[in-house]
């Protein structure tokens, strides 16, 4: 019986990796997008002006990465 | 479409029935944590769904060579009877499981269908243990906990990063990542269902002398397939999305996304790198993962057993009934036309013990409504559990003790 566990391996690690990923990379882009919440904001409150639209290239990269993903998941249907 | 025997038409019909029951079956994987999240509506869901289904079916003309990937000898011929009796079987343990409200995988049920007609007809010779075991058995051990463990890591990780956002300030951004990924899954899941009825009917064509071997599928057939598909997929299987999206485990939009990109990369994954893992399974796993993956989130692990048992017994299910089902039609005329009639009458009885409760758009997503309480104990336990359980501890530890006190409510799918 032969059990091709490289394969197996590989989609655990490939799954893994992606999803972690793809998932920190949209978390990212809803940081930057969002406020703080209140308590947060506070503290906060006297460094984010000039960072806010950083934060917003920044997110949109990821964004914009996500997409990048999804296409290419499109592209695997596909061909 | 000269010269199609009678048989050859009856094999073509019931291969569009189980069609439509596959996507009637699998709309819950796609579809179930969008809906109850709320990312989509629930019509406006299912149709997207559908419609994915069909674009998917004409998407890919890479037929499968073998319906059974190798796991029946096929070189000798395998007869249209045969094939018949297989698809029977398969549609009603599809139906059953439906009722049931359990998630299982329909091609696992063509499998067991196929190889079940095979081996009342041909014998076990014609049956290859090996890939049974490959194709079948690892995988559906391995697809849970891959999926699983990524949607765990990924859900832990989304609220570890997004913990000083307002959770209503984020929802919006992870309804609209969800909707994405569950896309993907719905075109992928198209691609790939609608091909294996097309290759079955393609088989039956070429059995039959229509087509000749090794052709691809003619256009009508393509065209059918993917409407069959695209139909049932819309009906929507309401019962498996409410289990699914509701009574595993409570999904939140977080989770939801994260268990849908780790669904929808888990599927692509594994069937580009050629270790085809079952989409129901996969979905199952990742919904899973996600509730273990939020502080105080809890898994039904009673609904999740019944789930888990419904996979282990598709395959011999499936099988019985469609070694049944090809004793019978291996008489000649007279079996053919009394499987049919018997497997109508079943699937009739079927539909009509889920009119006594019938799961629809409309109640999809209020498990604890209207049928009622049942699911109250469940919640009971889950507020019990959430303020024993320190918040940072792992939900391993939480949950895995609710296991015996949550047995009995098994809220998700009393119909």
């Amino acid at each position: 019986m032969h059990i091709d566990w490289a394969a197996l391996g590989q989609v655990f690690g490939v799954s893994l990796v992606v999803t972690v990923g793809l998932v920190g990379v949209f978390t990212l882009g809803i940081v930057g997008t969002s406020r703080k919440t209140e308590t947060a904001g506070a503290t906060a409150a006297t460094s984010t002006d000039g960072s806010g639209a950083l934060a917003r290239t920044g997110a949109y990269a990821c964004f914009a990465l996500c997409a990048a993903a999804v296409g290419y998941g499109i592209y695997l249907i596909v061909a | 479409m000269e010269n199609i025997t009678l048989l050859i038409g009856i094999v073509i019909v019931t291969a569009l029935v189980f069609d439509f029951t596959n996507g009637f079956h699998d709309t819950a994987n796609a579809m179930a944590t969008t809906i109850s999240t709320g990312a989509l509506k629930p019509k406006t869901a299912v149709a997207m769904s559908a419609a994915l289904n069909l674009v998917g079916a004409f998407l890919s003309v890479e037929v499968a060579k073998t319906i059974s990937g190798g796991i029946i000898d096929e070189s000798a011929g395998i007869r249209p009877e045969v094939i018949f009796a297989g698809l029977v079987g398969a549609i009603v343990w599809n139906l059953l499981t439906w009722l049931a409200g359990l998630p299982s995988s329909s091609s696992h049920a063509l499998f067991g269908g196929l190889i079940g007609a095979t081996v009342a007809s041909v014998g076990f010779d014609a049956v290859n243990a090996d890939k049974v075991v490959m194709k079948v058995l690892i995988p559906a051990v391995a697809a849970p906990i891959v999926a699983g463990i990524a949607a765990t890591v990924a859900t832990r990780l989304t609220y570890r990063l997004a913990k000083n956002r307002d959770e209503r300030d984020t929802a919006k951004g992870y309804r609209a990542g969800q909707i994405a990924s569950a896309a993907l899954v719905s075109l992928a899941h198209g691609t790939n269902d609608a091909q294996k009825t097309m290759g079955v009917i393609t088989l039956a064509l070429v059995a039959g002398g229509v087509v000749a071997p090794h052709s691809d599928p003619p256009m009508w057939v393509i065209v059918s397939a993917g409407l069959a598909i695209a139909l049932g997929t819309y009906l929507g299987g309401w019962r498996i999305i409410q289990t699914l999206g509701k009574g595993l485990t409570d999904i939140k939009p977080a989770q939801g996304f994260a268990a849908q990109t780790g669904a929808a990369t888990v599927i692509l994954a594994s069937s580009h790198i050629g270790f085809a893992l079952s989409t129901t399974q996969v979905c199952s796993g990742s919904i899973m993962g996600a509730g273990l993956g939020r502080k105080g989130g809890v898994v039904r692990w009673s609904t999740a057993g019944r789930m888990v048992a419904a996979w282990g017994l598709t395959l011999p299910a499936a099988g019985l009934v469609a070694a049944g089902a090809a004793l019978l039609a291996e008489q000649g005329d007279w079996g053919i036309a009394t499987v049919a009639v018997l497997g109508l009458a079943v699937s009739a009885g079927i539909w009509a013990a889920s009119r006594r409760k019938p799961v629809t758009h409309d109640n999809v997503n209020d498990l604890n409504e209207p049928q009622g309480i049942a699911a109250e104990p469940a919640g009971v336990v889950t507020a019990a559990l959430q303020a024993v359980a320190p918040p940072p501890a792992g939900p391993l530890a939480p949950a895995a003790p609710a296991a015996p006190t949550a047995t009995v409510p098994a809220p998700a799918t009393t119909g």
